[in-house]
């Protein structure tokens, strides 16, 4: 998978919306590279100081596009995803919650084919610490993204802030930020996630928030098993009842499938700290980066 | 959201899949009646979970008064929570061969996935597990669909009573079912071969894609909304994610990750969580209602607001907190930590108004709402 660097173009898909808006602002602000904007009908505009286009192909005919993150409704996301694959574009980050699954799919297969990293649907995106970031993370926020050298993986994005913040609170920062989503088809896994921090430069150690659903932290506690790199983790939904649906509509236990236990079990077994509260996250990462006195 | 079977066979009975015939009935009288009309027959309860067989849920019946009977003892009975109030008149079929065909979502091939078996009747993970080589599957890229080569290539080495090539017509009338109507899991178990040689749909389990019921509006109507308690159901009005629980110490935060944690937490230190309740994403201005319906569950001792504000902003949930806490005046201790997006506005607003400071963070905030409503318990 490809992460986001500084002198990255960044396409804001649905730049002239509210939210849109505000956040290409902000990540204008941090320092993402952002070369235009897209909305079809306001196509040949400028708007936060850049160019506004009619599609993602329509941009790239002018510039080269590295990445794109969209600020699109539900139901618009399959199209806007294809237009960037076309494109040519190597990273889409997919805000978007509640996004069909059978779209998602889709757009998945056509990004495959094409080699295009997605991130997302459902997530608050991605940041390079110092560099830029994709999406709506409180990058800006020198109290939560301090720079340092843990890479985060996170489902969620509330949690994630809170997560980094206390971090930050222990003495370290971060380097990476890669929010993947609440979904239960999702471009990038935890798996992909972690496999991406290890190899960026940096990075010394993972901190991996997952949660309940699925079976995405069992495949990473493999991956992890191989690292040099200390990774701490914390797993929400624990006390969860079974058969709901918490929030995420990936956050599910079904029978043994998906439960805390399983995913505690797998990371432990490979060296994993799994901690039981998010508060002692940036404590335990402390530790395992502390040098070892012989 | 799931569609019962009777709900479910009409569907596929739209693209030419055999099912039986059958009437939907809610009295033993009307069943009486609709086993006049069909003759032989099955009553089999309509609830939106598995095992209705051995529940005593499914019954032969072969004659009117016979299925009255039946129904009388159906109509009523409790089968995992769910009462029984429909129950589906079907006509007997003679059954030579069972066999089971779905189509699902697959997280790691991130594509639908076609699954057949020659053991139907039985339980999916109990044909993965004990035969898994009769277990056939097929991953399918969306774009392109299940093509006729896809579906004979799936049956082509299994000995079906010399239907193959019938079920791979089944197979391509599943998938377009599947996709016109953004299932994400369409399940035929069993599927059978019937006397006459025909292929039937005995039972048929419809899930349909929560994401996509914008698109669907016609579906919806015939699907069976989540089974809701009251408050669950005015959390779903306002567009807020409210979950009952059993316990005693309210929770309220923003994003479903961190309201789960929250949740954690509170378990963490010894405390039982009173609901699930998440004012995260675009529900980040509705803290007025989240917060009276959070209240409003009985033998709440305390509460903990965890708010860590990204997309959504704190001032904002304050403000609508504030708003409903002071019309309310409620007598319960509360207990918040609060960060990210707004935080220094959203701490001001609540020494303003309630006189109060938030705790330094999410475990110090959880553990005292714990306390307190060990507290209240004395």
């Amino acid at each position: 998978m490809h992460i986001c660097r500084k002198e990255h173009a960044v396409v804001v898909q649905g730049i002239t919306g509210k939210q849109g808006t505000f956040w290409t602002e902000r990540m204008q602000d941090y320092g993402t590279n952002v070369i235009g904007g897209v909305n079809p009908k306001k196509a040949g505009t400028q708007h936060c100081r850049v160019p506004v286009y009619g599609s993602v192909v329509d941009a790239a005919k002018e510039s080269l596009i590295d990445a794109t993150v969209m600020f699109i409704p539900p139901l618009g996301v399959k199209a806007a995803t294809l237009d960037a694959i076309e494109a040519g574009t190597k990273l889409i980050v997919c805000l978007t919650e509640h996004v069909p699954v059978q779209d998602v799919m889709y757009f998945m297969a056509a990004a495959r084919e094409a080699d295009v990293t997605i991130i997302g649907p459902n997530t608050a995106g991605t940041v390079t610490v110092g560099e830029c970031f994709l999406g709506f993370m409180p990058a800006f926020n020198a109290r939560i993204f301090r720079p340092g050298n843990v890479g985060v993986i996170s489902r969620s994005g509330s949690l994630a802030t809170l997560m980094c913040q206390n971090i930050t609170d222990t003495g370290l920062g971060i380097r990476a930020f890669l929010g993947i989503g609440g979904d239960p088809i999702i471009g990038t896994t935890t798996l992909e996630a972690l496999r991406a921090l290890d190899n960026f430069e940096g990075v010394e150690a993972v901190a991996m928030v997952g949660e309940i659903g699925g079976a995405m932290e069992e495949e990473a506690a493999e991956y992890a098993e191989t690292m040099l790199k200390p990774v701490v983790a914390f797993i929400a939904g624990g006390a969860a009842p079974e058969g709901k649906k918490m929030g995420h509509a990936g956050a599910i236990v079904m029978g043994d499938k998906g439960s805390y236990a399983s995913k505690k079990l797998a990371l432990e077994s490979v060296g994993v700290n799994v901690l039981d509260t998010p508060m002692q996250v940036g404590e335990a990462l402390r530790k395992r980066l502390a040098p070892k006195v012989a | 959201m799931n569609f019962e079977e009777y709900a479910a066979k009409p569907i596929l009975a739209e693209v030419g899949i055999g099912v039986p015939k059958s009437i939907l009935c809610m009295t033993p009288e009307a069943v009486a009646r609709a086993a006049e009309e069909i003759g032989a027959c099955v009553i089999k309860a309509q609830v939106p979970t598995g095992k209705r067989g051995k529940a005593g849920g499914i019954q032969l019946a072969d004659s009117a008064n016979q299925a009255k009977a039946h129904a009388e003892n159906i109509i009523g009975m409790e089968i995992n929570d769910y009462v029984v109030e429909k129950v589906l008149v079907e006509a007997q079929s003679t059954i030579i061969r069972e066999f089971y065909a779905a189509i699902l979502n697959n997280p790691v091939t991130k594509g639908p996935v076609v699954m057949f078996s020659t053991e139907g009747g039985m339980d999916i993970e109990e044909i993965a597990a004990s035969r898994p080589e009769k277990l056939k599957q097929a991953s399918i890229d969306v774009r392109y669909g299940l093509s006729l080569e896809q579906a004979r290539g799936l049956v082509a080495n299994l000995e079906l009573s010399g239907a193959n090539d019938a079920i791979a017509d089944i197979l391509i009338k599943l998938y377009e079912v599947y996709i016109q109507n953004d299932a994400e899991l369409l399940e035929v178990n069993p599927l059978i071969l019937s006397g006459s040689g025909a292929l039937e749909a005995l039972d048929c389990k419809f899930v349909l894609d929560d994401s996509a019921i914008k698109r669907q509006p016609d579906l919806v109507a015939k699907g069976t909304p989540d089974k809701l308690t009251e408050l669950e159901q005015l959390g779903q009005q306002h567009g807020i994610k409210y979950i009952e629980l059993d316990g005693d110490v309210v929770v309220l935060a923003n994003g479903a990750g961190l309201t789960m944690t929250t949740m954690d937490v509170v378990r963490h230190y010894g405390g039982k969580p009173a609901n699930f309740c998440e004012i995260g994403g675009e529900a980040y201005t509705k803290g007025k209602a989240a917060l009276e319906m959070v209240l409003a569950k009985p033998g709440i001792k305390s509460v903990v607001v965890n708010f860590c504000g990204a997309f959504a902003r704190c001032d904002v949930m304050m403000g609508g907190l504030l708003e409903a806490w002071v019309s309310l005046k409620p007598e319960i201790p509360i207990f918040f930590s609060i960060a990210g997006t707004g935080d220094k506005e959203a701490i001001i607003m609540l020494k303003e108004t309630l006189n109060l400071d938030p705790l330094p963070n999410m475990d110090a905030a959880c553990k005292a709402a714990v306390l307190a409503a060990e507290a209240g318990e004395l």
